[in-house]
């Protein structure tokens, strides 16, 4: 076991894939001697060499058309997008080409295509830095999209994700890179939790928090803080975005009765909605109320000295865990 | 590599020939009116087109470099200070966008880039409005439609295809301006900017697209971006281009008014290719050491923008005290207006989240702004019974 930051279990998990594989070859804009902007590829183009580590041209959409061209050659390209507002160039290439080739070519063609993307909010950045624009792959079909929330799972599910067949969107967030946890590096690949499982990171009793990505962190702070108030909150960390492991929500919100679900993107839309839906769909008579959801306005992104107002935090989690209660919320009183 | 042949080829005199008719691609020489020591090179043809420019005006180009060169220092400074939360320093730039900047028209409209705060300058905008989205203050610092400047873009290139659109909306007015796109030498690599110059050329548009060649994008060096010179790209486009000493303000005015006269005229668009340096990282977030060769730094540095005028002034008995005084007077000034500008910005209203996102009300989000604003008041309401 050994300390690392979030940043330093990506780099380490992907110096991994680089010598385990041959055909593991990353790309992106400054991820050579730059490291990339975050630093999670430092030194891996020094130890593995250009061919493998590649610093492309400033083009988004060639760096995923030309990953397609290497992985039908047998390549597993790992595409960096520098930023989550830079995927958009890219668009394209990603659900017209990336999604749809095994189904195309039916399963002629593999797709084993990752693309690491540092997504969210909360660092104080400029306009298209703190983006989370996940439900729009979650929304086309033969994508697998992942988030990762800590150190851990950040090493093994990188690893994962190059290994699997399909192409996998790898969603980093980005404000908790210098986060440290504890990671296993001889962590066995086959006996570790699969990279589609959702994992209940607290167990409770009064209501199911299902989350991702950036906001584990304060999804887990907010359980604690009401476990000060004698209310039991089960935390689930649902890594898969798409496909989604319901079975592990539907199991908690059986026991608990009630749902809330939080994550920095707009609200309608969002995966919140596709979550809300689907277990009302799954154990409408197990809910007690109607679930609930904590996420970011329906707005742009806003300018930075006003983002803690559109991220959810601790208490505007608590809020939404009272209103899901029925307990004194600042809603009460309000119809629908 | 592109870069050592910029090194070397960078000071041949240009070639002849050369018109806003015919402004035919330089042959990989740099249009050069001011050498990098500070001499006026003549040259019958470039030379005509800043015959107007008088002594006054050669000072007042020394006034706007040395002002922003003072703004963007100011910046960095701030944002050291914890002040603003970004900057993308221009420094070595000052000619490429001060040559260009002063060249426009009013009635012209500018797309640039987040670094191109000496053209939004020659634009009017006001020094603290240059600062407001790097605060974190607001999604963008001016009114586009004040200043003829559309706000700074972000996303690499994009810019390129509103400027060519905006083109083709002066040419269906029938009108004589010019819309203006600046982008980097990175920029050149996106789907965008091959577009924006595919549009330009099939219909003729008023369009210029000045690329800034500063070296690098980010850390990585143009010739990552480009086997060949950069203003060659355009031809492959039927785009006639221009390669110009980045660092000389005279040869930027000349060629640019070369561009802009032929847009005027109905000639179409014009690429240029201003060969210049950033000599400062690429943000304040940016560790240049890490990917850049100091001794590249040093070199550039002698090509200093600033300088070369500078001795061209002196040489010239025009840098008298008086106009020494009077410019650093002005830096002073606009330097002090940014800094109180910037402690001085109120900070934005917690709703202002919810405006404008749609020109007229929205039920979704006004459904949301309730909420949150009731939310916002519990926290009051539990502060005063704290306070009871
Ligand atoms: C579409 C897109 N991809 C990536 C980025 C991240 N990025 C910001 S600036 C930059 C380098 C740009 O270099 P260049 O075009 O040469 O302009 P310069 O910054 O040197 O003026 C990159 C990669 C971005 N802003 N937009």
């Amino acid at each position: 076991m050994s300390k690392l930051t979030f940043a330093r279990a990506i780099n380490a998990g992907l110096r991994k894939a680089l010598e385990n594989d041959p055909k593991v070859v990353l790309m992106g804009e400054d991820i050579g001697s730059l490291g990339g902007v975050f630093r999670v590829t430092d030194g891996l183009q020094k130890d593995f060499g250009k061919h493998r580590v590649v610093d492309t041209p400033l083009a988004e959409s060639a760096i995923i058309g030309t990953a397609v061209g290497l992985a039908y050659r047998g390549y597993r390209p790992v595409c960096e997008i520098q930023f989550d507002g830079f995927i958009y160039p890219a668009f394209d290439q990603i659900v017209s080409q990336v999604a749809k080739m095994h189904y195309r070519t039916q399963g002629r063609v593999k797709m084993p295509i990752t693309i690491r993307v540092p997504f969210g909010g909360g660092i104080g950045s400029p306009e298209h830095h703190s983006e989370s624009p996940e439900a729009y792959f979650t929304h086309t079909s033969g994508l697998r999209v992942i988030s990762v929330s800590n150190p851990q799972d950040a090493y093994t599910m990188i690893q994962q994700a190059i290994a699997s067949d399909d192409p996998v969107l790898y969603f980093e967030p980005k404000r908790r890179y210098h986060d440290k946890g504890e990671v296993d590096e001889t962590a066995d690949l086959l006996t570790a939790l699969p990279m589609e499982k959702a994992r209940v990171v607290t167990t409770g009793s009064d209501v199911t928090l299902v989350t991702y990505g950036p906001l584990v962190k304060t999804a887990g702070d907010a359980a604690m803080a009401a476990a000060d108030e004698g209310i039991s909150v089960e935390v689930i960390d649902l890594r898969s975005l798409a496909p989604i492991d319901f079975p592990v929500v539907e199991a908690s919100v059986r026991k608990t009765g009630r749902l809330v679900i939080t994550h920095e993107a707009a609200q309608s839309g969002g995966l919140g909605a596709e979550i809300a839906a689907s277990i009302t769909e799954r154990c409408f008579n197990y809910l007690e109320s109607a679930p609930v959801r904590i996420t970011g306005f329906d707005i742009p992104y806003p300018y930075s000295k006003l983002e803690m107002h559109h991220l959810p935090d601790l208490d505007r989690i608590l809020d939404g865990v009272d209103r899901a209660l029925g307990r004194g919320n600042s809603l009460s009183g309000l119809e629908g | 590599m592109l870069t050592d042949e910029v090194g070397q080829d960078a000071y041949k005199a240009p070639n002849p020939g050369i018109s806003a008719e015919n402004p035919r691609r330089t042959g990989g020489n740099l249009v050069q009116l001011i050498s990098p020591e500070g001499e006026r090179i003549s040259h019958p043809e470039f030379d005509l087109w800043v015959s107007d420019v008088t002594d006054e005006q050669l000072c007042s180009l020394y006034e706007d470099m040395t002002v922003i060169r003072r703004i963007d220092a100011e910046a960095t400074a701030l944002q050291r200070q914890g002040e603003l939360a970004l900057w993308p320093p221009l420094l070595g730039q000052e000619a490429s966008q001060i040559g260009s900047g002063r060249a426009l028209r009013d009635d012209d409209f500018v797309f640039p880039s987040y670094r191109d705060n000496g053209v939004a300058y020659c634009r009017g905008v006001e020094a603290t409005d240059l600062v407001r989205a790097w605060r974190g203050n607001a999604s963008s610092g001016w009114d586009p439609y004040r200043h003829n400047i559309a706000t700074q873009q972000i996303i690499i290139g994009s810019q390129s295809l509103h400027a060519t659109g905006y083109a083709m909306g002066i040419q269906h007015d029938g009108a004589d301006s010019v819309a203006v796109a600046y982008f980097g030498d990175g920029a050149t690599s996106e789907g965008d900017v091959n577009e924006a110059m595919v549009f330009a050329a099939s219909f003729q548009v008023p369009v210029v697209f000045i690329c800034q060649n500063n070296h690098w994008a980010i850390s990585e060096p143009v010739r990552i971006q480009s086997h060949i010179q950069i203003a060659d790209r355009a031809s492959g486009f039927g785009i006639p281009s221009m390669r110009v000493d980045g660092n000389d303000v005279l040869a930027v005015l000349a060629v640019t008014r070369i561009a802009l006269d032929r847009a005027r005229k109905g000639g179409g668009p014009t690429f240029i290719e201003a060969v210049t340096y950033r000599m400062g990282p690429h943000t304040t977030a940016d560790d240049p050491t890490r990917y850049r060769d100091a001794n590249e730094l040093e070199d550039w540095a002698a090509k200093d923008p600033i300088a070369r005028l500078q001795t061209l002034l002196r040489n010239k008995g025009l840098l008298t005290e008086e106009v020494e005084a009077k410019t650093q007077a002005k830096a002073d000034e606009v330097a002090r207006e940014l800094r109180a500008g910037v402690i001085n910005m109120p900070d934005p209203a917690p709703l202002d989240l919810f405006n404008h996102v749609y020109s007229t009300p929205n039920s979704w989000i006004e459904r949301q702004k309730d909420h949150y604003s009731r939310y916002l008041e519990s926290f009051s309401g539990s502060t005063q019974e704290g306070a009871l």
